[in-house]
């Protein structure tokens, strides 16, 4: 074969990037045309958006310090409240600190969790699942019998006893949400890597000489992406109020450090004289939650009308 | 030939629709039939022609939104389209039994085979005793009433399968106790919508056999739903083909098959395969017909190889088309086509 | 036949509960500093001689499989060690706060599916109805919120402002309750403590709506969703056909079947109960086994939260274990 045709055959990679960019360009324009008949999807989209955008700019668009207050302040409840102040328009908490600018700082914390947990959950539990349900044998049954294991624990308490003995912290709260995280992602991958396998056209991908590894990656992996996708942003809802609950217990973010889950729980004390130091956060995590799964449930309905997680 | 026995079913201008979004849709769309004692009428026509929702609507269980928007369906004489929920109910199972498609997904998983048969007795109260909780012998009756029915329709070793699950039956076990449940209760008609197609061959045959010798015991008058006109033939005495919702041709069995007339039933004889004759198969050209943008006039008009233009305008009737004069039952052998002469052109 | 399924079943849970044994055992090893040196760190002064004397009672001077084997053994006698803190065994202290976390745990299960089977059944028979699109928001709030936030939305409702129910507790201390099962609703019951029955049925209302809304939002859209499939069935129209009326179609034919998918969810539910119950226990300052782990947290008392972690996880896979038997009742179609 001379090096003239061994070019033809093996097209550059601009030009499969270019096919692959190309095919993204049309994907996106089908799933935006998909959404705008999801009205409700479309709305947690951009509410979710707003969430983002706000602990991006956080800085920018608070002027109170998030962590220290003035005692003097102390419990101004909300601006519609007789004696609020637009100056603290959700009112101040106990130490006179903003709750405002608290809850802007908390979607850092809340969004920073859900989006690492989650992001380390796919990565392992992809890598693993796609192993374990390529190659079967030895490797899939270790595999499965450890992610059963795990299975064997209720989620939130796994979480907990997690940082009950390694203690809070931010690395340590990642480790714990992903330990038992990514046994989800890791079963979605193997049981699809599985059924994908025997279908034609790995074993095409087979006959035309192609390593496992590019089987993987090429031929199979795409093809369960969306799943992974609408999966993923099921869990990070979950995972959202599993650090919130943990912060709350007092295990996850710790103090002054705003957490949404910690400020209900500050707020706790106060029920009586002052019901928004404890209700206003724990409304930031409804509405955040609730959109993520409203787009999750919308994503499903879009991408893979057959995956069903309950 | 006269007809002694008075009808016992009779269709009048049954028209059910189901709204879509293009438009409602005339499922069934003006259909007459008889059926008296005993008799064996044939309903056949392609897959989407109407003849199940025919069935569907003689039970009243036509599902939301669809609706029978016209006509009446007389039981001995009454009207049975404005009877109560409740008035139904009694009717259902009791006089008119109905057998469906496909036994496995008609059977419910989660009950014992036996338990559904007896479950038709108890509806209907049909082993009746004291009131309960004082009829303690009632369960042992109707049990040894489901047994005698499952024996009578051909399920061996019916006290072991009492206690069976519906997987754990074959096919053409689970159509026998699909028909146990309908004879239960020893209706007068029995409506069978396309009981043999999930069966196989030689099972067909069986079933077949079955539900003749349940219309001559019993004078069980059945209504067959079909799309095998082979099958049909062989085991109705009267056929009405169907299309697009209208029965085309209508009469005796012999009639139908000796001497057809409308264009879509010769098509329809001429795609029955016959063993030990090598002819070709002719199918009939072109799709099922889409019920929401039919044209106008003959429905079967794009078609048939016969169509003029003036078959795309107007309604045709029915004409009486045979030799056998308005006897039979249905009035005679009749067909609906423009080739039969005696047509007209829309006023205007 | 069905029995040795379900005998199987048994067996095949005890590799698991060994595993969660050897779970829990690894990642207690793991934590920074043995349990002497924690205890150390409360204590204040202690000499050598002492620290050696507690190294061998914790067997932490012996190599670590002789420890796990020493541990798995304890185990099986059901010695989970003795408390830090309180100076007592793991599991006497565990028992002592048991009987709360089950009546807990009973109410809002009850709570969960007496809201969850009408509402699902009406969404699903009633499909698109203003009811079917109202309960099914309602159910993705449920998801939605954390059992903490509900709790004190409820408290601040229900007892800041209305003053109609408790706020923390589990009886009023007037009540005089004889303790005979340690269920005070029972107890009230068995003892015919008319008072002592308000008193406690007043304080489990909003802790077990807090734990329970979530059950009943995930098992009310199970029901419903498959409750539409089945509805669509072929055997439904049989149902229909043989003359039985709508309450029977429904509640019979399609429920029986729908019961199948809905009771695994059910069971799933477990895990989620158990979790949430810490956070409600904390939140009602409800003495049971979720308060006595965070308190045990709090103070590094080590034993009593692996314990009671252990109790948490095979709990979860008994509720597991009976699910699956109750599955291969519910569903004849089981390959035995």
């Amino acid at each position: 074969m001379t090096s003239s045709t061994q070019a033809r055959t093996q097209p550059t990679w601009r030009y499969l990037l270019g096919i692959r960019l190309r095919v993204w360009q049309q994907n996106l324009a089908q799933f935006w045309s998909d959404l705008r008949r999801h009205p409700v999807a479309l709305i947690a989209g951009v509410v979710i958006i707003i969430y983002i955008l706000a602990a991006i700019f956080a800085p920018q668009i608070t002027i109170h310090d998030p962590e220290r207050g003035s005692l003097r302040q102390r419990l101004v409840p909300p601006a519609w409240e007789a004696e609020g102040s637009w100056s603290y328009p959700l009112g101040t908490d106990g130490q006179g600190r903003d709750i405002y600018t608290r809850i802007v700082y908390g979607a850092r914390v809340s969004l920073a969790v859900g989006l690492l947990s989650v992001g380390i959950s796919v990565l392992v539990g992809l890598t693993l699942g796609s192993l374990a349900g390529y190659f079967r044998g030895r490797l899939d049954s270790i595999l499965s019998r450890f992610a059963d294991l795990l299975m064997a624990f209720p989620f939130l308490i796994f979480a907990i006893g997690v940082m009950a003995f390694m203690g809070p912290g931010f690395t340590n709260l990642i480790m714990a949400l992903t330990f038992k995280g990514w046994v989800e992602f890791f079963r979605l991958a193997r049981g699809e890597v599985m059924s994908e396998k025997t279908k034609e056209y790995v074993e095409a991908a087979r006959v035309t000489g192609q390593q496992h590894w590019q089987i993987i990656l090429r031929e199979i992996l795409p093809n369960i992406i969306q799943s992974t996708f609408v999966l993923a942003t099921l869990r990070m809802g979950f995972l959202i109020v599993t650090e919130a609950s943990l912060s709350f217990l007092g295990l996850g973010i710790q103090p002054p450090t705003p957490a949404w889950g910690s400020m209900v729980a500050e707020g706790r004390n106060f029920l009586i004289n002052a019901w928004w130091v404890s209700t206003v956060p724990g409304l930031a995590i409804v509405i955040l939650v609730l959109a993520i799964n409203l787009f999750g449930e919308g994503l499903r309905d879009i991408l893979d009308p057959r995956l069903r997680i309950e | 030939m006269t007809d002694p026995s008075p009808p016992l079913l009779e269709l009048r201008n049954l028209t059910t629709v189901f709204p879509t979004r293009r438009g409602e849709v005339r499922a069934v769309d003006g259909v007459n039939l008889t059926l008296r004692k005993g008799q064996i009428l044939g309903l056949v026509g392609e897959s989407g022609c109407g003849k199940s929702t025919v069935l569907l609507s003689i039970l009243g269980l036509i599902s939301r939104p669809g609706r029978i928007a016209g006509g009446r369906i007389l039981l001995e004489g009454r009207d049975i389209t404005r009877l109560s929920g409740r008035e139904m109910r009694r009717i259902r199972g009791k006089d008119i039994a109905m057998i469906f498609q496909d036994p496995l997904s008609t059977l419910n998983p989660a009950f014992l085979v036996g338990e559904q048969i007896r479950e038709s007795l108890r509806l209907h109260n049909m082993m009746p005793g004291p009131p309960w909780p004082f009829d303690r012998g009632r369960k042992a009756r109707e049990k040894k009433r489901v047994l005698e029915v499952m024996e009578q329709v051909g399920i061996p070793a019916a006290d072991a399968r009492y206690k069976a699950y519906p997987h754990e039956f074959s096919g053409g076990m689970q159509q026998r106790a699909l028909i146990a449940i309908g004879l239960a209760c020893r209706p007068k008609i029995l409506l069978a919508d396309e009981p043999t197609t999930a069966l196989d061959v030689t099972i067909q045959a069986q079933i077949i056999d079955l539900m003749r010798r349940i219309n001559q015991e019993h004078g069980t008058a059945i209504i067959l739903v079909t799309h095998d006109l082979g099958l049909a033939a062989e085991f109705c005495d009267h056929l009405a083909v169907m299309y697009a919702g209208r029965i085309v041709e209508i009469g005796s069995t012999d009639e139908v098959i000796e001497n057809p007339q409308h264009p879509y039933t010769m098509g329809l004889l001429r795609c029955i395969p016959t063993v030990g004759e090598r002819r070709a198969i002719e199918p009939i050209p072109g799709n099922v017909p889409d019920l929401a943008t039919l044209p106008q006039g003959c429905a079967f008009s794009p078609r048939c190889e016969y169509a003029r233009e003036v078959c795309n305008q107007g309604f045709f009737r029915l004409q009486p088309v045979g030799t056998d004069g308005p006897a039979g039952g249905n009035g005679g052998h009749r067909a609906r086509c423009l080739r039969l002469s005696d047509y007209r052109l829309p006023e205007g | 036949m069905r029995l040795v399924k379900v005998v199987e079943r048994l067996l095949a849970a005890i590799p698991i509960m060994l595993g969660v044994a050897i779970i829990v055992f690894v990642f207690m090893r793991l934590t920074p500093g043995d349990p002497v040196d924690i205890m150390m760190g409360q204590g204040g002064a202690v000499s050598e001689g002492e620290i050696e004397r507690l190294r061998s009672e914790f067997n932490l001077d012996k190599p670590i499989h002789v420890q796990l084997g020493l541990f798995l053994a304890d185990l099986a006698r059901g010695d989970l060690g003795n408390s830090f803190s309180k100076q007592q065994p793991v599991a006497k202290l565990i028992g002592e706060r048991l009987p709360a976390t089950i009546e807990l745990a009973f109410g809002a299960l009850l709570f969960g599916l007496l809201i969850a089977f009408p509402v699902g059944i009406l969404s699903a028979v009633r499909q698109n109805s203003l009811l079917d699109r109202l309960s099914m928001g309602g159910a993705f709030l449920g998801i939605s919120m954390p059992a903490f936030w509900l709790g004190i939305i409820l408290i601040l409702i229900f007892s800041v402002n209305l003053k109609w129910l408790p706020v923390q507790g589990r009886i009023d201390y007037d009540a005089n309750l004889q303790e005979v099962t340690g269920l005070y609703v029972l107890d009230s019951i068995l003892t015919g403590n008319r008072t002592a029955l308000v008193s406690s049925l007043k304080h489990l209302i909003l802790p077990s709506i807090s734990l329970g809304a979530a059950v009943a939002a995930i098992v009310a859209r199970v029901l419903r969703s498959s409750l539409l499939e089945i509805l669509r069935s072929d055997y439904i129209r049989l149902a229909r056909a043989k003359g039985a009326g709508e309450p029977r179609v429904v509640l019979v034919h399609a429920l029986r079947n729908a019961l199948i998918p809905t009771v695994t969810v059910v069971g799933l539910q477990v895990g989620v109960l158990l979790g949430g119950n810490m956070i409600v226990e904390t939140v009602f300052g409800w003495p049971g086994l979720g308060r006595l782990v965070v308190e045990a947290i709090f103070n590094r008392d080590f034993p009593l939260v692996q314990g009671a972690v252990m109790v948490y996880a095979f709990t979860f896979v008994a509720a597991s274990l009976v699910v699956d038997i109750l599955y291969t009742y519910l569903n004849p179609k089981i390959e035995l």
